[in-house]
């Protein structure tokens, strides 16, 4: 019998195509993810095991923190026509281009009065904490109710302009930190259930059964 | 795996070789690299979309006129949940002036209430004569009733919710709280 001949095989592998699908897939999810919006006022959310998805669009949502609200709703046309709304509630005027930056503002939570400032600040000053002092609501002057009501109007006046319309009304998410006092909370709830709002979700972190 | 070319120091360094550059570059690093960012997108674009829980409040106009549900409903059937302060609750089955089960202090989660609301739910559809298969209109399951202090966080509430998820309750609300079930977490001193 002849030597065996140990046949001297190279341990290195060809990455050429294992390179070539990881970065196919790289393009593909950071195409796909959504850039996170900084957000003014972030919360923690009380964790829930319902697991029931927000729906993208049609969407306002209310943002509680210890003492401040913020106020935020989905679509740029919804936004522009919702500030219109305000402004002439409250003798408010803004121009052409306060309304479009306003349509990119995600959420915010200052007085209809200090809205000037607020659009004119640079995104990065906005989503700096403690410059937005929160929505009031209090009974003397409470424009969340006013806000979510031309919210509503707006998205409805909007949806029946289309071709088919969903007539879906606005939805409204409420997005309140873990350890905030529940009379904050209700004081939300109160001024959605006075515009007959009974139905609304609450937006929840992700926990399993055994807690 | 990766491989370094080290120069071997035996070789003798005297012989001018031609250079026969490797064409091939090692790509590992990069396919680990590929495959860290890969992985870091799919954990945060998944992550992204928030959870929610849908709530339905009952409707408070209802109310004032006085023909809710609640006022014609069989004690038996109601259990009521007062959520107090450090993250602890008083639950009683029926009226507080006569309880079928008394005012206890219990937790939140597997350890407590749970085990109350499934046990309760049992007995109410067994006395009820509730099947499975019925249509929720003829059911006539558990009613729990929320009330949350002035003092409960938030978090509270939305344990209790969902709660009222994992057992499946058939019907759960949140209501203001009554004078007579503050003065009840007085006694158990959770206000």
């Amino acid at each position: 019998m002849a030597k065996v001949k140990i046949s001297k095989k190279r341990t290195s592998v060809d990455m050429t195509a294992m390179c070539d699908v990881a970065f196919l897939l790289l393009s593909f999810f950071i195409m796909t993810a959504q850039a996170r919006q900084p957000e003014p006022f972030p919360v923690d959310a009380p964790a829930s095991t319902v697991q029931t998805k927000l729906p993208d669009s049609n969407l306002a949502t209310i943002t509680i923190g210890d003492s401040t609200v913020f106020f935020g709703v989905t679509g740029q046309d919804v936004r522009i026509m919702m500030l219109e709304k305000m402004g002439e509630k409250y003798n408010v005027t803004f121009t052409e281009d306060e309304k479009k930056t306003f349509s990119l503002i995600e959420y915010f939570g200052v007085d209809i009065k200090q809205m000037h400032s607020l659009i004119a600040m640079s995104a990065s000053d906005r989503a700096r904490p403690g410059i937005q002092p929160g929505i009031p609501l209090d009974s003397a002057n409470n424009q969340l109710y006013d806000w979510v009501l031309n919210a509503r109007f707006a998205s409805r006046t909007l949806d029946a302009k289309k071709e088919n319309p969903t007539k879906r009304d606005l939805d409204v998410a409420i997005k309140g930190g873990k350890n905030i006092d529940y009379p904050m909370v209700k004081k939300v709830i109160d001024i959605l259930q006075r515009q007959k709002k009974n139905n609304f979700y609450l937006v929840t972190g992700l926990r399993n059964e055994d807690f | 795996m990766a491989e370094l070319n080290v120069p071997d120091p035996k070789g003798g360094g005297k012989k001018v070789r031609s250079k026969k550059m490797n064409a091939k570059v090692d790509l590992t690093a990069m396919v680990d690299l590929a495959f860290l960012l890969i992985t870091f997108f799919m954990l945060t674009t998944t992550l992204q979309k928030p959870q929610s829980m849908n709530l339905a409040m009952p409707d408070k106009e209802k109310d004032a006129k006085g023909n809710d549900d609640k006022t014609n409903v069989a004690a038996s059937r109601t259990l009521t949940l007062v959520l107090g302060t450090h993250n602890q609750l008083v639950y009683y089955k029926g009226q507080l002036k006569e309880p079928i089960i008394p005012p206890t202090v219990t937790g939140y989660g597997r350890e407590g209430i749970r085990n109350v609301l499934i046990e309760q739910k049992r007995v109410v559809d067994q006395a009820m004569g509730n099947t499975d298969n019925m249509p929720d209109s003829l059911r006539k399951g558990l009613i729990v009733i929320i009330q949350p202090s002035e003092k409960s966080l938030y978090h509270n509430v939305v344990d209790a919710l969902d709660e009222m998820a994992i057992t499946s309750v058939d019907t759960y609300a949140i209501v203001d709280i009554t004078p007579d079930d503050l003065k009840l977490l007085d006694e158990k001193g959770l206000n």
